[in-house]
């Protein structure tokens, strides 16, 4: 009897493969499914945000106040992962450039990759390690202890009152960090360049001047900007859509830094295809 | 009997795979406190929620004041919530701002007040749930009455006709119950307006209710004055009133 039942209960083996690969298929619909339900919910997000920034339905003392959290408070963590970096950047080329005789070269090698590339993107990813995890954390938490429905209760918009100070002070802010980074960046290079390979400040910055136009500034300034969108935005998403009390703040804060950094390796690749002439 | 000032008709919704509620319907009547009771994870919290338009309902309508809800815009939605107070359970007081602020949010937002004149309403408000003291204080140094408290202050700042309290004397001591009860009952004089309280301390409701609502399985099955509640043949209304763990409600 007890055998019988076991046998009844036993699959044949194309059933099983059948059920194996409907469950394959089923996880990977789950999966494309979440995909398209976050990318459905970020950008119903930015256009609600930038709806909100559009009809100057703005707090200004909140977005000061956040320019101050997201970004006076990230300043010094800029200042020093640009400053080393500068100078790595400068230790690893300059004595080599030197050797070849293109030591004349190397203030343009170093400023070029730092306001281009290094510059934004390196203080986007600092700053989304610090600054996205406290955004989801902070609005994770205001999720999970019911204060983001306190204030749906109250007759004002979570989008306004919470997300567009952060997305602003985050536009306003990342560039600036940035001007910053690019300036220590190149400093920290310069001086390595002159201790390691005995380049002259003079020739050092005679090259940043002759490779680095203006338009490039503004170029790496606008990626910046995107960048402090997506830090603000992904935070915020992550945050707004916490589920499972102090547990799923935990797992919205990871995601958050996770997605944010990975995008902003994509949309860097992206705009430095399209802003430099890649195509 | 009184008007309706707000309904639940046939709404059915669910959390994932639970259903919550099922063809549920209640009415609201106006200037009177509802009591609604039930198991916990009943779907209790979840009709406040629909009343106040945090929630829609997969099937089913939701009417306050004789509108239907459910098909608002948010912008509409904003502005009913203006007249509809919600004291959540846990206060979900604004970590950031002191009580006064969390008070004062509201009519910064929605009136034309000066900050002396909303400074003055705010301490009539905290004054009338006893706080006054506590203005200038942050919710973490608050106890968990006065938070309930404060957040009770917070909900009728704005003079609303309809007052949704979740659960506002769980965890509580009895002497605090006993205040937070009084409290209820005189701000719903104070303000003539109507108020929907869920809540599982019998004594307290018996205290302050005028109707009784009692959900099950996603339904309201035993609908009345407390008197009508307490002489209820039903047995899963019985079962409830006395805490028997006997009867037909599943442990």
């Amino acid at each position: 009897m007890s055998q019988a039942l076991n046998d009844s209960e036993t699959p044949n083996p194309a059933e099983a493969v059948e059920r194996a690969s409907l469950g394959a298929l089923t996880q990977i619909g789950r999966k494309v499914n979440s995909f398209f339900d976050y990318i459905g919910g970020i950008t119903a997000l930015a256009g609600e945000t930038a709806s909100t920034i559009g009809k100057l339905r703005i707090r200004f003392a909140e977005t000061v106040n956040q320019c101050y959290l997201l970004g006076y408070q990230s300043l010094i963590i800029v200042l020093l992962t640009s400053l080393f970096t500068g100078m790595v950047f400068s230790l690893e080329s300059a004595v080599q450039a030197v050797q070849y005789g293109f030591g004349g070269f190397v203030g343009g090698i170093v400023s070029y990759t730092n306001v281009r590339e290094l510059g934004p993107m390196l203080t986007a990813v600092v700053v989304a390690g610090r600054v996205c995890a406290a955004i989801a954390a902070e609005l994770g938490s205001m999720v999970v202890t019911e204060q983001v429905e306190a204030l749906q209760s109250l007759g004002l918009a979570p989008v306004r009152f919470l997300v567009v100070p952060r997305v602003l002070a985050l536009m306003i802010m990342l560039p600036l960090l940035t001007v910053f980074a690019d300036v220590i960046g190149v400093m920290g290079g310069e001086w390595i360049a002159h201790a390691q390979a005995h380049i002259a400040y003079n020739d050092f910055m005679s090259s940043a001047r002759q490779t680095i136009g203006f338009e490039d500034v503004v170029k790496g300034l606008f990626k910046s900007v995107i960048f402090g969108i997506i830090i603000a935005l992904v935070g915020a998403y992550q945050g707004l859509t916490t589920t499972g009390g102090a547990a799923g703040v935990g797992k919205s804060t990871t995601s958050a830094v996770v997605i944010c950094i990975i995008l902003i390796f994509i949309v860097n690749f992206m705009m430095s295809y399209f802003l430099y002439g890649g195509g | 009997m009184p008007n309706v000032i707000a309904k639940l008709d046939g709404v059915s919704l669910s959390y994932g795979d639970r259903n919550v509620l099922r063809n549920c319907s209640m009415d609201i009547y106006e200037g009177v406190i509802t009591c609604i009771i039930g198991m916990s994870g009943a779907g209790k919290s979840t009709i406040l929620r629909l009343l106040d338009g945090l929630r829609k309902p997969e099937l089913g309508h939701v009417y306050v004041r004789g509108e239907d809800i459910c098909h608002m815009r948010e912008s509409e939605l904003i502005e009913m919530r203006t007249k509809i107070g919600f004291a959540f359970q846990f206060a979900a007081l604004f970590d950031s701002m002191t009580v006064g602020d969390n008070v004062a949010l509201p009519l910064r937002e929605h009136t034309s007040l000066t900050e002396d004149e909303i400074r003055e309403v705010v301490i009539h408000t905290l004054d009338s749930v006893g706080l006054a003291h506590t203005y200038d204080n942050m919710p973490s140094e608050l106890s968990g009455g006065m938070l309930k408290r404060a957040g009770f202050a917070r909900a009728v700042v704005t003079n609303p006709d309809l007052v949704l309290y979740d659960e506002p004397t769980t965890g509580l001591d009895p002497i605090v119950t006993h205040l937070l009860t009084d409290t209820i009952k005189r701000l719903r004089q104070q303000l003539n307006a109507t108020a929907v309280v869920i809540s599982h301390d019998l004594q307290s409701i018996y205290m302050m209710a005028d109707y009784v609502a009692m959900l099950f399985e996603g339904a309201i099955i035993e609908y009345g004055t407390v008197e009508d509640i307490q002489k209820s043949v039903n047995p899963i209304v019985q079962q409830f009133l006395t805490g028997s763990e006997v009867g037909p409600i599943p442990i």
